[in-house]
């Protein structure tokens, strides 16, 4: 059981540390400065959950490793956030995209969480509920204005959409870990959260005329280890200097 | 994160100001009374703080970059969360720093049109590059240091909406300022490899903090007109002096070497007396030939350029948004 809920802390924690290193990638990049300053934001969120994550994480492990060697220590196949939040900023479509599946998604989560008979786990989320509305608001927002705004951006946000859809599915997945902590009370039942999460993607969507895809093959792997190409890439510069210079205080 | 004393001296203009309202003016100005958006100014003085605060925003926003290198690569969680939210903070001071700029009748998209071509500067610390961790650390005590110097008499400039802007950013940057001193101090107490990465950090960035207040006094502009005004209240040597004078203190508890031969403590003075920057350097920095100038710009070009479509996106969808509630109203009336 410690061994279940330490797996599933990792997981969660994982999907923070991985967004937030993508969305940090734009800070002093993105297209105006007020939109510089929201996803510098957003991105502070997950480090802050990702701290909590690991922090808590680290303590069921009883190893004595803390957030950093939990973090900037651990190979691409030990990483198990889900395949979605390590595909890449090709352009503000997809950060958008992928920020607007997630944060729909994990609004949701936050929200069952927070009746988890693990109180840890119940805290972290209720304080990660309230930033996943505005993320989700925020990106909710982005994705009419595309959707509506020009032919452009309407091509390159339908774009995003269809390609980012495949990496949705795994976020409903139950699998043995999560099924025997949602079975005590502890993990949220994920499979049950889909058609709410569906009927959120159908309203925004729906305000700007874009087409929910109908593709049903799903990616699935990034819970075992098992990611894409992107996740290494993402790992090498996040991890250098602990892996360069082992076992020091920065 | 900071202004620079360059051109600010600002060619006047044919045009002669009505002495009534001029002396009115400096009236003002002599009782510590701030001068408003809709108040009566000279034509150069808008066009000096036009100038100078455009210039403070493009250095808070190019200066989001060099940090911006160690972003990704920070080595620990709370050092990453710390370094986006300073990053960040400059954004942030960009944009009052824009508004204040914009209330002396200039728009945002002429002053980023005027970075981009290369009319406007920036400060020229931001010419250089951050090679190490430290670097980050580095660029907090010395850079934000510096900039600090500058900014707390702008505090009292007297033109309203600029000081108002430099109380809140004067209140970030030095807890910048103190963050990068707390980098640098856990890498000292670490290893013989983090002492080096701090002196090599500090050997790079200490001349180039020093050639942050401008020129020497002896070889800087006219800025009479910016004293009289009240907008520069001391000039760039002795903000010069005033830095160096509180930060080698500092660098003694740090255990590193200043890289200047000539520095020693004038008991006479009470000052510190240091060597001669390296003017040539600055001046090359200043006209587009430092290391990173090129890079800096077409950074800030490209994130222009690749979010063109966004910003197109967006005012093309309040437009529709405008238009469809028009034309709820009317097929209401």
């Amino acid at each position: 059981m410690a061994n279940d809920l330490f797996t599933y802390t990792m997981r969660l924690a994982d999907d923070a540390a991985i967004l937030s290193q993508r969305l940090a990638g734009w800070c002093g990049h993105a297209s105006h400065l007020e939109e510089d300053i929201a996803l510098t934001n957003i991105a502070l969120d997950q480090i802050g959950c990702a701290r909590l994550l690991y922090a808590y994480a680290g303590e069921i492990e009883g190893k004595g490793r803390d957030e950093d060697a939990l973090c900037f220590n651990r190979n691409e196949r030990e990483f198990t956030n889900l395949l979605l939040l390590e595909q890449p900023n090709d352009d503000f479509a997809y950060a958008i995209v992928r920020q607007f599946f997630y944060s729909a998604y994990v609004l949701l989560f936050w929200q069952a969480l927070k009746s988890s008979k693990d109180e840890r786990l119940a805290g972290i989320a209720a304080k990660a509920e309230k930033e996943a509305a505005y993320h989700l608001r925020h990106s909710a927002e982005w994705v009419v204005r595309l959707g509506d705004g020009t032919e452009e951006s309407r091509s390159r946000i339908e774009e995003a959409i269809e390609f980012l859809w495949m990496y949705t599915g795994e976020m409903f997945e139950m699998d043995e870990v999560a099924t025997a902590l949602a079975e005590q009370g502890i993990a949220v039942d994920a499979a049950a959260i889909k058609p709410a999460w569906n009927k959120s993607i159908n309203e925004v969507f729906a305000r700007a005329d874009l087409s929910v895809p109908t593709g049903t093959w799903m990616q699935t792997g990034g819970r075992n280890g098992e990611h894409s190409e992107h996740l290494g890439h993402v790992l090498a510069p996040m991890q250098y200097l602990q892996r360069a210079y082992p076992g020091l205080v920065w | 994160m900071y202004t620079q004393s360059l051109n600010t001296a600002v060619q006047r203009d044919g045009a002669e100001e009505d002495p009534q309202k001029l002396a009115a003016f400096q009236a003002k100005i002599d009782r510590e009374e701030k001068i408003e958006p809709n108040d009566w100014m000279p034509a150069a003085y808008r066009k000096t703080l036009i100038r100078q605060i455009s210039q403070h925003a493009h250095s808070e926003i190019v200066g989001m970059l060099p940090e911006g290198n160690w972003i990704t690569r920070a080595p620990s969680l709370k050092r990453k969360a710390a370094l986006l939210a300073k990053v960040q903070d400059e954004g942030g001071h960009g944009l009052y720093l824009y508004s204040a700029a914009e209330t002396l009748g200039i728009s945002r998209e002429e002053m980023v049109e005027q970075l981009h071509t290369g009319k406007a500067k920036y400060s020229s610390i931001f010419n250089y590059p951050t090679l190490n961790w430290a670097d980050v650390g580095a660029v907090g005590w010395l850079v934000d240091g510096a900039a600090i110097m500058n900014q707390i008499p702008l505090c009292r400039c007297s033109y309203g909406p600029y000081a108002r802007a430099m109380i809140r950013i004067c209140k970030e940057e030095s807890f910048h300022q103190r963050q990068g001193y707390e980098l640098l101090l856990t890498m000292m107490k670490g290893s013989e490899d983090q002492r080096q990465m701090v002196q090599d950090a500090v050997n790079r960035l200490w001349w180039p903090a020093l050639m942050m207040f401008g020129p020497s006094d002896k070889d800087s502009v006219n800025t009479a007109d910016s004293m009289r005004w009240k907008i520069k209240r001391f000039t760039n040597d002795e903000l010069r002096q005033k830095f160096v004078d509180a930060t080698v203190p500092q660098a003694e508890v740090l255990g590193i070497t200043l890289p200047d031969p000539d520095l020693r403590f004038d008991e006479e003075s009470g000052h510190y007396v240091y060597g001669e920057p390296n003017w040539e350097e600055f001046y090359n920095s200043i006209k587009g030939n430092g290391i990173c100038n090129k890079q800096r710009l077409k950074d800030r070009v490209k994130a222009h350029t690749d979010g063109a479509w966004v910003r197109e996106a967006a005012l093309a969808y309040a437009r529709k948004e405008r238009e469809r509630r028009e034309a709820g109203k009317q097929a209401a009336e």
